[in-house]
């Protein structure tokens, strides 16, 4: 999650400025200033973009190509609490789907989406690499292991309470 | 500060450091005066509150006053993931699984303080009776293997130089920058018969004689750690178990090749890994073993780490090498290779995190020593990543050639559940499925390949009867769909007609001609399409239709699933045992369940829409799908 003192853009933007700083060779530090930026800001605008474009010497058409190649990157905002669950094959067979059907179900919105109030985002995800725990879902980047259809309920009880 | 500045240098931190190894190492030291207590630190264990317990431990310790006897620290993955927690108890060779943080206090008070086994945490064999294993290396998971990569895992503290260096680390660097020309490293390669563990199978010392054969300064060498295969988690355990063996496998083949620059290409889904070899190699470059000159030597050589930032593809090496340049990850066609003309033209290497993890091992005991194991023409050995509907899910390294039964019954202990083996999928996206029928094959590269599967990254993916083989063929064209990255068009617009196609069938709509349809395609894509992503994607279709035919025709002649996955082609029934409490009526989103209260109810099939609300619903689980 983003930091609240970074959304506000000012302070984001001196940060990534600084960030990108450090590197002699610019143009190959594309995807590690777009990952940064991302982290501070929570997702990429277009005006991060722009200002990445600028700082980096890269032309804009090439960052929004880069930045919709790779599925890491999103340019929409995400919610405050973000469900990634793992689709990766070992999840899939032990029935991966029927936890991400469950969160769509209870949090009314499909995967890929984020919640109108921004409370929440639900994604599938390929592999964590966390297989002996499958099928696995990350909370704000905390793994959950091990799960039924039935512990979705509690994830999200707990998340609210 | 750790300063290695020559050879005699690292000779001297070797002989400082070794001691700390006595307790896990030398068998006579059983006088149990001293103890070390190893806790898993890898992703698995980590999100099973692993470092929580490393805390508590320490606390209960020093509590104790045992902190003069007894020390606790983190280690790389001992590769039985399904039971972690683990924490093993050096010298005695004891081995807890599944250890809460409610448990440190009664490790503390009875092992350690009393010498009394707690036999509640040891892991209880199934196929012995449930009877509890007490010595690790009794244990029928780790009877048949043999650690090679993954011999630091589970043995030394990832996080500290000094403990890579205590396990002989560096040596082999050493070894070869002192007593062996770089052609004599790339023969020592081609001896050992290593070929490429992240799929292709080519051999390793051949591609470094390629590379060094480029005139020349400028090279690279490139270590692909975007493990991309789901399922396959061997290379996140090496990163985090034991990253210098990565930095010296580098080295190495950088010192062979004649390159002074090198990449690690590592997928950003993995943040311990990350920060792990981060670490490892901020702690070689300031001890002197990256940088220049090293061990005063004349070498030179530095290495970066660049993110993958979620592209399947990337793991393709000329597309991997178009994202370390910063633009989008399309692969382009080969020749030129990439040892020929790679990153920004000039020749490089890629190898992959397994394949570096061999090298200082091969280098320092010898490349005959390595294919002294391992079938005719794949040498060595082999880290496995076993998942899906098997009992011992984890990592296990073996001997090339090994029985696909023996990995599946001896040390993965049989399918979960007492179910039926269906069938086991090698190669990722890219492989295969292996039906009971070829259990007995011996895994090694090319038998796989003549099985229709292929090696891949070494995932292997157990099913069983309640596995759909039509829904994972799906399952794999959905993703290969998705990472297709649309230079192409057999891959762009063939995969995604393959797609629909297996949508159709799952869905109900499939004909015997859509079955001749799919093969077609599937075979027009595999000769056409660009990369290896592209040309492998038809490869679960083939290998799923070749051995489980009857399953497909079951489901466009019949319309039925056998496994019962496919919701579409099931009914629902509600069985005598309903009580009539209604909640499933109330639930039916589309009202096709009826029935009075306290009398068995009816689901109207034809209005049914499969959604499985009221299975999930009904209390006496009176609802059958079938």
């Amino acid at each position: 999650m983003a930091e609240d003192n970074c959304q506000c853009g000012e302070s984001g933007f001196k940060k990534l400025a600084e960030y990108i700083r450090q590197f002699p060779d610019k143009k190959t530090a594309l995807i590690k200033v777009l990952y940064e930026a991302q982290h501070i800001f929570g997702f990429l605008s277009k005006d991060v973009m722009l200002f990445v474009a600028d700082k980096l010497d890269v032309p804009a058409a090439k960052i929004s190509g880069v930045v919709s190649f790779y599925s890491y990157f999103t340019t929409t905002p995400k919610g405050r609490t973000q469900i990634k669950c793992c689709m990766g094959t070992a999840c899939f067979v032990r029935g991966a789907e029927k936890i991400i059907s469950r969160f769509e179900e209870k949090l009314n919105i499909k995967r890929g989406e984020t919640g109108a109030d921004l409370e929440y985002s639900l994604d599938s995800l390929r592999c964590v690499g966390a297989c002996g725990l499958a099928p696995v879902v990350l909370v704000n980047d905390q793994v959950f292991g091990k799960l039924e259809a039935a512990d979705v309920d509690t994830i999200l009880a707990n998340n609210q309470g | 500060m750790l300063k290695i500045a020559n050879f005699r240098d690292l000779d001297k931190a070797y002989a400082e450091f070794k001691p700390r190894m006595a307790l896990r190492t030398e068998a006579d030291h059983k006088s149990f005066a001293k103890r070390e207590l190893l806790i898993c630190g890898g992703t698995g264990c980590q999100s099973s509150n692993s470092l929580i317990l490393l805390e508590v431990l320490k606390k209960e310790i020093k509590a104790a006053g045992l902190e003069d006897q007894v020390t606790a620290h983190i280690t790389g993955c001992f590769g039985f993931c399904e039971k972690g927690p683990i924490v093993k108890v050096f010298p005695d060779d004891v081995f807890y699984v599944e250890v809460g943080v409610d448990d440190a206090a009664e490790i503390v008070e009875s092992h350690l303080k009393n010498n009394t086994i707690i036999t509640r945490l040891l892991y209880k064999d199934p196929a012995q009776g449930n009877k509890p294993i007490a010595s690790h290396h009794e244990m029928d998971f780790y009877k048949k293997q043999m650690r090679v990569a993954l011999c630091n895992c589970g043995l030394i503290n990832p996080e500290e130089i000094e403990e890579y260096i205590a396990a002989g680390g560096y040596q082999a660097l050493a070894l070869c920058l002192e007593k062996k020309k770089p052609q004599d490293v790339v023969q020592e390669m081609k001896i050992s018969g290593l070929r490429g563990r992240g799929g292709g199978g080519f051999p390793t010392g051949i591609k470094w004689e390629v590379a060094a054969a480029q005139p020349g300064p400028v090279k690279y060498m490139v270590c692909n750690a975007d493990e991309g295969d789901p399922g396959a988690f061997m290379d996140r355990s090496i990163l985090e178990g034991d990253p210098h063996s990565i930095i010296e496998g580098m080295a190495i083949a950088a010192y062979a090749i004649g390159s002074d620059r090198g990449f690690v290409y590592i997928r950003a889904e993995y943040p311990l890994a990350i920060q792990r070899l981060q670490r490892a190699v901020d702690q070689s470059r300031e001890a002197g073993l990256l940088g220049k000159n090293i061990f005063g030597s004349g070498f030179s050589f530095d290495l970066e780490l660049k993110y993958g930032a979620g592209a399947f593809v990337c793991g393709e090496e000329t597309a991997l090498l178009r994202s370390i340049e910063g633009g989008r990850g399309e692969p382009t066609s080969k020749p030129p290779f990439p040892a020929q003309s790679g990153l920004w033209g000039k020749p490089t290497i890629i190898n992959n995190v397994e394949t570096l993890a061999n090298v200082p091992q091969i280098l320092r005991r010898g490349g005959a020593w390595f294919a002294s194991f391992g079938s005719e023409k794949s040498k060595g050995t082999k880290v496995f990543a076993l998942a899906g509907k098997i009992n011992n899910v984890g990592l296990v390294e073996v001997p090339m050639g090994i029985s696909l039964k023996d990995i599946i019954y001896e040390i993965g202990g049989g399918i979960k559940n007492g179910k039926k083996f269906k069938a086991v999928q090698t190669g990722g996206p890219s492989g295969g499925c292996i039906p009971a029928a070829e259990l007995d094959i011996n895994i090694d590269y090319d038998n796989l390949i003549a099985a229709g599967s292929m090696m891949g990254s070494g995932g292997m993916i157990v099913m069983d009867e309640d596995n759909c083989m039509v829904d994972i063929a799906k399952f794999y064209l959905d993703f290969t769909m998705e990472e297709s990255c649309g230079k192409c068009t057999p891959c762009r617009i063939g995969n995604k007609r393959i797609h629909e196609i297996l949508t159709n069938i799952t869905e109900g709509r499939g004909s015997l001609e859509d079955l001749e349809k799919l093969k077609n395609l599937a075979e027009v894509i595999k000769d056409t399409a660009l990369c290896g992503l592209g040309q492998t994607a038809p490869n679960p279709v083939l290998s799923t239709m070749k051995h489980f035919w009857d399953e497909y025709v079951a489901h466009v002649v019949d319309k039925r699933c056998p496994a019962r996955v496919c919701t579409h082609l099931l009914d629902y029934f509600i069985t005598d045992s309903c009580v009539g409490c209604g909640l499933c009526k109330r639930g039916c989103p589309v009202s096709c369940i009826t029935g009075n209260k306290k009398e068995v109810h009816v689901i109207d099939n034809a209005l049914c829409i499969k959604c499985g609300s009221c299975i999930s619903k009904c209390p006496t689980k009176s609802i059958v799908r079938q």
